[in-house]
């Protein structure tokens, strides 16, 4: 049952601002950290100074007898915790699978080896840098040339790759790397734990409220009735929340141990230690071409660090297998393991890395043949996915390339290299595609219509800061048909319906039709009750002759201003509120009848001044293919932030890790370099609006995430039109630009 | 951070007595002044510096800028640096001390940095900044980690066998091409020091980086006028745009006549363990046409002496070029 008749009023599609903000800019909103409770102490983890090797000693006795302090808890002393069970859903799953303080071995820098617990954080702080632990150190390996540590696994093969390429004229070999990165959210990971002798309560910053309990019931041993998650705002994620860090199950523990509230805020530096990261790549792609730019052949052989503890895959390889029309395609992957903490998404796994590689080769290849990179890249659309060798939902991939080209002034380039000027700077102009996967997590929700006039919907997900808030509550009022200030959103609680988490691009795709359908599921038995109710205006008719329109209730055969607002219903019946529920499946698992992805395309200008060294993002029109936008205000800003990660990508970020002691070195935002309001420039984002109804009656997919797909590519293929050196290894540095002086 | 006494003064004399047992501006001091603390909360943070009390000096009489009967400058030790970048005369007469000043750090950090403050910022080498390593400036005699390391932002010039850190100020650069003055009072009077004889070479004793001694205090930095028909350019290279320190900087004033450089003044930033006054560069540009060949040229001089690290050597080249263009800005302008 369309919910409104008259689609012009409803509130999908506009431009909204944030329902939430002036929460956050009041600094009403409650995050993580903000929770405070009688009698809470403060936790601070001590981590191990070493990278590889074992604890010898931990003397405590110093740290114990300071002020404050209420004890320093280890492996001997903080209680029994579990690893979580192997599972292949997406609602209890952990990237660090084991738990806090399991053994006495150290397998990365910052390791958590002990905590120290006081009456302030301060006092915890000290004490915690008064423990002393002792190690039998051995050397650690965070060698950044990466070997396979584990089998070589055949991701995807079509046709004949190798012979294919061994034929060509025309062929590129090259091995493309990305650094470890660290998400440096601005809000810290951080975890409240309350136990009240049966149940816990965990306030954390998380971007699956669902997971995290199912993870921290598994790790503390108990029911899952006996612990709720709570994560009302969150200050991003990046995918660094997406699975739990030691210091939630430390939090909770202590907690338990103590029977006192505990807070843990880790610090900045710690972030780099034991909170995920994206881990380093190594990609050799070899790609061929007739003389007519056909592709002829395409390998992508890729590897990813990962920790001794656990197998994180970066699936570099997800668009590859896709994104152009090749008849030889191979794909492999492999581990190669370091001593340094267990990897975890960060935005655009996979993809993100995976496509500097190949739409960097695409441009080399494009030099080679002497075409225009566009152009090649319009010759190899695929009709199909040959991967699945299924039909694409939606694609529009050549209206991005041509959009965007437009938009730039593509059709203006001089292809000589160094040759286009401005204002006595070098400008250098590239391009690249991106993708990224369009899918939905299973999801459930309910909405009430209430006597007082408003709606709500409520749902085990979380607002991880891009608009979930809004958006649901512009879904609501359309499914609804009020406006947009009489619905409430409820969410960050696991004890809710259980949502989808913010990850993958994922959640307003896959909250639809659970919201859709519980609004459905309320409005009818909100029809039911008007006819039910004796006495009642409507008592007696037949619900097939009633109708609902935009807060309404009357008969179909009469305007709807003749009949009752569902609040004179719920009055006449003496009904509180009337609610519906709604769940949708997942979209993973089995074989999918179409090939569902979002697309994109980058155009990016730079500015080298060569005489002194100085390189500079200058301008990026974006065109992105995901579906109906429900708000463009919101999504526009997705795109706008993922962009500005792209700089920050392709010129400045790495995660160091030291050799000696395998430490993170610029573990601290001075020394961590991330792009910062002066090097944005002016952002131009296009959205195509293909409504494809695969995944959810609007039409809409993910957006987030396929901001930064390719966009590093495009800038390194930027950096070589206007210098001539091509950077196969992020960030670009002007190091790598002096290298030939 | 360890536990630490704090008091107030509000009396230069005072305040020198109450430090006069300890070494006030090196490294591991005891009692240290503190002033805005952008540097030295957060060392104490770290527990790089572990003083056993404080002395806050931000009471004292000594954040006035004033204006000289020759025209140049008097900046109170506790003069902010935005205070000082955004003064009209200082834009106006010493527009290299304003640039300088306002391409550093960030406006909340200006707000709070003081002038003596800044002539004593400390270093932002990563092993002297976190205790599990080894460090000479921080543990003499440990040794240095970061000259078999991470050594792609420090120094090529000034550097020893024991020390390869980077002075990363940039008002410092600023100070030593306008050949400032630094004036201290100390349990044995008041004295004057040229800015290029304040810092010392690391050497031996990297963890002694200044003239000061127990007790003395910075009240003041005298600047001279510049002289009239100069111009001056700071110019500043980093990865990004703004926030970072630089992997490059210059500050010339240079004066032409005819075509002709007639006089220089040249210092360099983020090369150097200490702010670096380029004499060798001065001396060739001087007399010379004011061509890029020559400006090159120059630059050359400036960093004949340079000793690159591991991954620092593209240093050499930016150094070079950072010079040769703030010299074309300053005599197109």
């Amino acid at each position: 049952m369309p919910a409104t008749q008259d689609k012009s009023n409803s509130p999908v599609g506009r431009e909204m601002k944030r329902i939430d903000g002036p929460l956050k800019v009041t600094g009403n909103a409650t995050y993580t950290s903000d929770h405070n409770f009688p009698g809470m102490l403060y936790a601070v983890p001590v981590g191990a100074t070493i990278a590889n090797g074992t604890i010898t000693k931990l003397d405590t006795t110093d740290a114990e007898k300071m002020p404050g302090v209420k004890g320093i808890f280890h492996r001997a002393n903080i209680g029994k915790l579990f690893r979580v069970a192997p599972n292949s859903d997406f609602n209890a799953f952990s990237d660090e699978d084991r738990p806090p303080f399991e053994d006495d071995v150290i397998r990365y820098y910052g390791q958590y080896v002990a905590v120290a617990v006081a009456e302030t954080f301060e006092q915890a702080t000290a004490a915690a840098q008064a423990v002393k632990v002792a190690y039998s150190e051995k050397k650690p390996n965070v060698e950044k040339q990466l070997t396979a540590d584990t089998k070589v696994k055949v991701e995807s093969e079509r046709g004949d790759a190798q012979k294919a390429f061994d034929a060509a004229t025309i062929k590129l070999d090259a091995t493309y790397v990305t650094p470890a990165e660290t998400h440096n959210v601005i809000e810290l990971h951080s975890s409240v734990a309350v136990f009240d002798g049966t149940a816990f309560t965990l306030y954390e910053t998380t971007q699956g409220v669902v997971n995290h309990r199912n993870v921290l019931c598994q790790v503390l041993g108990v029911e899952p009735e006996q612990v709720k998650v709570i994560s009302k705002f969150l200050g991003s994620g990046f995918g660094s929340k997406i699975t739990p860090w030691p210091q939630s199950a430390v939090a909770a523990a202590l907690a338990r141990k103590l029977r006192k509230p505990i807070k843990i805020v880790i610090s900045r530096k710690m972030a780099f230690h034991a909170a995920g990261h994206r881990p380093r790549t190594q990609q050799r792609v070899r790609i061929s071409a007739d003389s007519n730019g056909k592709l002829t052949s395409l390998q992508h052989d890729y590897l990813n660090h990962t920790s001794l503890l656990d197998d994180y895959k970066e699936n570099c390889g997800e668009c590859t297998k896709y994104l152009y029309s090749c008849p030889n395609l191979r794909i492999t992957t492999a581990l190669s393991r370091r001593h340094i903490g267990t990897p975890t998404s960060m935005r655009g796994p996979g993809a993100v890395p995976g496509l500097f590689a190949t739409e960097s080769a695409l441009d080399e290849l494009a030099i080679k043949l002497k075409m225009d990179p566009l152009q090649l890249r319009l010759l190899n659309e695929p009709q199909k996915d040959e991967d699945l060798n299924i039909p694409f939902a939606s694609r529009h991939l050549i209206e991005c390339y041509k959009t965007g080209a437009d938009k730039f002034g593509w059709s203006k380039r001089d292809p000589k290299i160094g040759s286009m000027k401005r204002d006595g700077l070098t400008l250098g102009w590239g391009m690249a595609g991106a993708a990224w996967i369009a899918e939905r997590f299973p999801a459930e929700a309910t909405v009430e219509l209430r006597n007082d006039g408003t709606a709500k919907v409520a749902t085990g997900t979380q607002d991880i800061g891009t608009g979930t808030y809004t958006v649901l509550a512009q879904i609501l009022a359309d499914k609804v048909g009020l406006s947009i200030d009489k619905c409430e959103v409820v969410l960050g609680d696991s004890s809710l319906p259980p949502g989808p988490l913010s990850g993958g691009s994922m959640a307003t795709a896959s909250l639809i039709p659970a919201v859709s359908k519980a609004a459905e599921k309320a409005i009818g038995t909100l029809l039911n009750a008007a006819i039910k109710t004796p006495g009642a205006k409507y008592f007696g008719v037949d619900q097939k002759d009633m109708k609902y329109t935009e807060g309404r209730v009357h008969k179909k055969d009469e305007p709807a201003s003749a009949g009752l607002s569902f609040q004179q219903v719920l009055d006449s019946g003496n009904f509180k509120f009337i609610l519906g529920k709604g769940s949708s499946p997942s979209t993973f698992g089995g074989k999918p009848e179409s090939s569902k992805h979002s697309y994109g395309a980058h155009f990016v200008e730079v500015t080298w001044q060569e005489e002194i060294a100085r390189l500079r993002v200058s301008r990026v029109v974006t065109v992105i293919d995901a579906g109906k936008i429900i708000n463009p205000k919101a999504g526009r800003n997705q795109i706008e932030g993922a962009v500005v990660m792209g700089i920050g990508m392709a010129l400045f970020e790495h995660t160091n890790y030291e050799p000696t002691k395998g430490a993170p070195l610029n573990s601290n935002l001075a020394d961590y370099i991330l792009a910062v309001n002066a090097d944005v420039p002016n952002l131009e984002v296009h959205f195509l609006e293909y409504e494809n109804k695969d995944l959810n009656e609007y039409g809409a997919r993910g957006i987030g995430e396929i901001g930064l797909a390719g966009f590093a590519a495009a800038t390194a293929n930027a950096v070589h039109h206007a210098t001539g050196i091509r950077i196969r290894e992020l960030p670009i540095r002007i190091e790598d630009l002096l290298a030939d002086v | 951070m360890k536990l630490f006494a704090y008091e107030k003064t509000s009396d230069v004399s005072d305040a020198i007595k109450k430090t006069s047992n300890s070494d006030t501006a090196q490294q591991g001091a005891k009692i240290r002044f503190v002033a805005g603390g952008t540097t030295l909360l957060d060392l104490m943070k770290l527990s790089v510096e572990t003083p056993d009390s404080l002395v806050d000096i931000n009471r004292l009489p000594l954040d006035k800028i004033e204006t000289t009967s020759d025209g140049g400058l008097k900046i109170g030790a506790l003069v902010r640096n935005s205070d000082l970048a955004n003064h009209p005369y200082v834009k106006s007469h010493f527009p290299v001390l304003s640039e300088a000043l306002l391409s550093g750090a960030s406006a909340q950090l200006r707000n709070m940095a003081t002038t003596g403050g800044n002539l004593l910022q400390r270093t932002r080498c990563v092993y002297f900044r976190d205790t599990a390593y080894a460090c000479n400036k921080r543990e003499p005699g440990s040794g240095c980690p970061a000259i078999e390391g991470e050594n792609r932002t420090l120094a090529i010039l000034g550097t020893s066998d024991s020390c390869i850190a980077t002075n990363p100020s940039d008002m410092n650069v600023a100070l030593t091409a306008l050949e400032a003055t630094i004036v201290i009072n100390g349990p044995g009077g008041e004295r004057a020091v040229a800015i290029d004889d304040f810092y010392t070479l690391p050497g031996s004793t990297p963890h002694i980086e200044n003239v000061l001694k127990p007790g003395d205090l910075i009240t003041h930095v005298l600047v001279k006028a510049m002289p009239a028909g100069s111009k001056s350019v700071y110019l500043k290279l980093r990865d990004r745009a703004s926030y970072e320190f630089a992997l490059a900087s210059a500050a010339v004033i240079v004066q032409v006549d005819a075509g002709k450089v007639s006089r220089a003044r040249i210092a360099l930033g983020g090369v150097g363990t200490k702010p670096w006054r380029a004499i060798e560069a001065e001396k060739s540009i001087t007399g010379s046409a004011a061509t890029p060949e020559n400006f090159r040229k120059a630059a050359e001089e400036a960093l004949r002496n340079a000793k690159p690290q591991s991954q620092n050597k593209f240093k050499i080249e930016l150094s070079k070029r950072c010079l040769s263009h703030a010299l074309k800005l300053a005599t197109t302008s």
